[in-house]
């Protein structure tokens, strides 16, 4: 048993439902009790989807489970081929569906219904929804996709877009420079899935010369049939940062044949932090969580290409633990493998960086703190939906995650005014961002009067901006503690200050 | 209230279609999100899925607290298989927890589909947990499971856990059963104290240690009306229930307070004299909405049991028309006042939600009051909706709340009259 105060991922079969309700022509008959339909609400209100997920569930109650849940799965099943008349359908248990083991793929075979019907096992007290996303995307593909043997190389190279589905973040919008990008590049899209496709379109999969992995949480399972079984090559390179997206459009290129564009398009990020405008960026303590692909991604782009310095990387994506660590320790800093958000929150407290930059979790955690945070991945909420184009892929992704990562913290002449006057009627303390609301947020966890600080030193140490007195503190403390030198007095603060010294 | 309305025959049995198929409705687990609000040192503990972990969090939408006073313990792989017992692995997270929240003095496991499927037995495990934990903390435990709850009745398996602590009372009192806001517990003691009711207590209470008494002479008055395992139990310790339509509205307040002043044989002109004022204020609030309301047609989808005495009082205050109400459950004594009032119309139990869509399409009501997973789909389609949700996560009881629960419903329609997009 994990006692869990909030998740960060769904069960796998909201995974699944994130794959049907991208789809068109798709129905999903899941065995599950009442109370499971909740899960519609994150559709069509989180993501304001205008239709209802095409989810038909069983609904059983405690008077059926002694009689027979196998006929309402069989009822149901049949209820929904007659009224939504699905091109295929796929069959499933949620969590107690699974514990009433009823077999809803022998019960839908002996339907006999006359169109494809993928049975999902979806193992609920293992695995969570991402996995049940791939598990899902990758079944579809496999009953669904026609092998191909010998490929013809046609004249425009053609490719399939794999990954972007319902509740993912800024996927709409990433597809929309995807597709922009390759249409620059001159590479033609065969098909887009899951979203907006329909079984007929995976059945044609193969006919493309190679895949994009957009997401490769949701895409890479089915992406390796495709090479195994289509002889489908597929990319490794996750468009996000200006560096990523050059490395993204080589790999293409070369995977389509074609000759690269010569330049960046519309990428502003470069330009903007070569600014000297950009220079008090430099070396900002950021704190990155989220899910592998967008963890690992943001932190390259927080180093390389706005100058911060990564000071804590983690996922709760365990599936890709592997790739996470290795990123983490290019940082020089050990990666945080977690879905304990009160771990996390301890992680983060503890690293007292300058910007989170995280999942809605974080934002709050962020907030209670008292430190600025982005939210840069999923698990998502209605803001992560915004009604203007947003997205964090392509150069246009990068320009607008160079905004995300700056318009959080203090501007540079705001933060050195801060400096200068430290006791200045509107550059003070409690005062934030001047460009972001009138309140700052609660204070991070009131300290304690201190014996071994002097008070001379406590109230120096109070002159130092908000945002990094806590790590001057804790800088201050060690250096005194190494040298037994307590209390501490403002020359050991000093002293301590040289020491640590960027 | 419109004075003139006919009062329909109280004793005409509405005929009820039954319905099973798909819900789309919460399971009883979502009570929680109010609950652990209202009773301020209580702890929810829900012993089952990472989905019940997941519904609680999307339920709960972006109210995350400081600390949530909530939280599941998510069954495992190894828990189902038998490589942990279960019993202990309960006694350890229990222990975590409380060591973290040493404040907490009531704790409740709260029962889901699986942890009822598999039969885990969490009220022995209360008993047990309780012999470890008294007395600081009490361990207590009811089932919010979707097999046996909707949504509501979660908050009827919570209280009715509590009744077998409530301390036995041997004198006269009335015990006002129901979570309200409480700003509205408030005005109601005060209003019973000017009607000449002293001894008013409320359950749930806001504080683990603050059960009121119950006995023989407790007259118990539903605020809510999804609470009849509360009342069957409460009923068991000899308190008797004040028959009376629910709260809402001028009228259903007016009647509401009149019946427990009955109940205590308080003359009619005091009453009167008590509630003139609040009521005539109520009256006037509700008199800015009538227009706007009046002859609309409204389609209730089932959700909180509250349907009923909502559609009574939108089509008796307001002159609104049900073309369906919807209830998950009719607890047909529980609802008798205000079926009495309510006027001719289908009313629907249980729920088969792709057949109830299809009538409410040919319907096209004028306002559907539905759950979350149908409203945007419906405004899609160009119906106008109330979100059932907030009708039980806003203050709408009493006098003073009735102009508020009027605007509720008169929102959308002025927000559709207003947009030119």
């Amino acid at each position: 048993m994990q006692l869990t105060l909030w998740t960060y991922e769904g069960p796998p079969h909201v995974g699944a439902m994130r794959i049907v309700t991208a789809m068109r022509g798709m129905h999903y008959v899941l065995h599950a009790p009442q109370g499971d339909t909740y899960a519609d609400l994150l559709f069509t209100m989180i993501e304001r989807r205008s239709a209802r997920p095409p989810v038909t569930y069983t609904t059983f109650q405690a008077r059926d489970l002694g009689g027979d849940t196998a006929e309402l799965f069989k009822d149901a099943a049949r209820n929904a081929y007659e009224t939504f008349a699905p091109q295929a359908m796929i069959v499933g248990a949620s969590c107690t569906g699974e514990l009433i083991q009823d077999d809803p793929a022998g019960l839908a075979r002996a339907l006999d219904l006359p169109i494809p019907v993928i049975p999902l096992e979806l193992p609920s007290y293992q695995k969570k929804e991402n996995w049940g996303a791939a598990e899902t995307f990758y079944r579809i593909v496999r009953s669904l996709t026609k092998p191909v043997t010998d490929r013809q190389s046609s004249s425009t190279p053609s490719c399939n877009i794999l990954g972007p589905c319902a509740l993912g973040f800024r996927h709409r919008d990433d597809l929309y420079e995807i597709k922009a990008l390759l249409a620059e590049c001159g590479i033609a899209v065969n098909v887009v899935a899951p979203e907006g496709a329909t079984p007929a379109d995976i059945t044609r999969l193969g006919d493309a010369d190679f895949n994009i992995v957009l997401y490769p949480e949701i895409a890479q399972p089915a992406a390796e049939w495709l090479k195994k079984n289509c002889g489908q090559p597929f990319t490794t390179t996750i468009p996000i940062g200006v560096n990523a997206t050059r490395a993204f459009i080589k790999e293409i290129c070369a995977l389509a044949g074609v000759t690269p564009p010569a330049d960046d398009m519309n990428a502003r990020l470069p330009w903007y932090s070569r600014s000297v405008d950009s220079t008090y960026l430099t070396g900002k303590r950021v704190f990155i969580f989220g899910d592998a692909t967008h963890a690992l991604a943001l932190a390259r782009v927080a180093r390389d290409e706005i100058g911060y310095t990564v000071c804590g990387l983690g996922t709760y994506t365990r599936e890709f633990a592997r790739e996470v660590r290795a990123e983490a320790s290019a940082h020089g800093i050990e990666a945080l493998i977690s879905d304990d958000y009160l771990a996390i929150e301890a992680a983060i407290a503890a690293a007292q960086p300058e910007l989170v930059l995280g999942t809605q979790m974080e934002r709050h955690i962020a907030k209670r703190l008292g430190i600025p945070c982005a939210v840069i991945s999923a698990p998502v909420h209605v803001q992560d939906f915004p009604a203007r184009r947003s997205p964090v892929m392509g150069f246009e992704g990068a320009n607008v995650l160079f905004d995300t990562l700056v318009h959080p913290l203090m501007m540079g002449l705001e933060e050195h005014l801060l400096g200068l006057f430290r006791d200045d009627f509107e550059f003070h303390d409690e005062a934030a961002p001047s460009h972001l609301g009138a309140k700052k947020a609660a204070a991070p966890m009131a300290q304690p009067a201190n014996e071994d600080w002097s008070p001379e030193a406590e109230k120096e140490l109070k002159k130092i901006p908000f945002f990094v007195r806590g790590k001057a503190r804790r800088n201050t403390e060690s250096f005194a503690r190494e040298r037994g030198l307590f209390p501490i007095s403002v020359e050991t603060l000093y002293d301590a200050k040289a020491h640590f010294g960027r | 209230m419109n004075a003139h309305a006919p009062i329909p025959n109280p004793n005409c049995e509405k005929p009820v279609l039954r319905e099973r198929g798909q819900h789309e409705v919460f399971c009883g687990l979502t009570g929680i999100v109010w609950l652990h609000r209202k009773i301020q040192d209580a702890f929810f503990l829900i012993v089952g899925s990472r989905t019940c972990a997941h519904l609680m969090q999307s339920a709960a939408g972006v109210m995350i607290f400081a600390e949530p006073r909530f939280a599941t313990a998510i069954i495992e792989e190894r828990d189902l298989a038998g490589m942990a017992d279960m019993h202990d692995e309960l006694d350890r997270v229990v222990t975590q927890l409380l060591a973290r929240r040493p404040d907490i003095k009531m704790l409740f496991l709260v029962g889901s589909c699986p942890s009822e499927v598999i039969k885990l037995d969490l009220s022995r495990a209360a008993e047990r947990l309780s012999q470890r934990t008294l007395p600081r903390t009490r361990v207590l435990a009811y089932s919010g499971s979707g097999i046996e709850t909707t949504f509501t009745q979660g908050e009827d398996a919570c209280l009715a856990a509590l009744v077998p602590l409530m301390p036995a009372d041997q004198d006269s009192s009335l015990l006002v059963v129901g979570t309200l806001a409480d700003i509205i517990e408030d005005q109601f003691r005060s209003l019973f104290q000017a009607i000449g009711i002293d001894r008013v207590t409320f359950l749930p209470p806001r504080r683990a240690g603050e059960l009121p008494g119950i006995g023989p002479k407790t007259q118990i008055l539903l605020a809510q009306p999804f609470l009849g395992d509360t009342l069957k139990a409460l009923e068991a310790r000899g308190a008797t229930r004040i028959d009376a339509p629910f709260p809402l509205g001028a009228e259903g307040s007016e009647l509401w307070f009149r019946a427990a002043a009955k109940a205590f044989g308080i003359d009619h002109q005091k009453v009167t004299a008590a509630i003139a004022a609040p009521l005539e204020r109520a009256r006037l609030a509700l008199s800015r909405h009538r227009e706007r309301l009046t002859g609309k047609r409204i389609f209730f989808f089932p959700d909180s049991q509250l349907e009923i005495p909502l559609a009574r009082f939108l089509s008796r205050e307001l002159g609104m028309v049900p073309v369906e109400v919807g209830t998950p459950y009719l607890h047909r004594q529980v609802h008798a006042a205000d079926l009495a009032l309510l006027p001719d119309t289908q009313i629907s139990e249980g729920q088969d939600v792709d057949r109830q869509l299809a009538r409410c399409r040919a319907a096209k009501p004028d306002l559907t009051v539905c759950g979350l997973g149908l409203a945007n789909p419906l405004e899609a389609e160009g119906l106008a909706t109330k979100w059932s949700i907030e009708l039980v996560f806003s203050p709408i009881h009493g006098f003073e709340q009735a102009g508020d629960l009027a605007e509720l419903f008169a929102r959308p329609l002025a927000r559709a009259e207003k947009l030119r997009v």
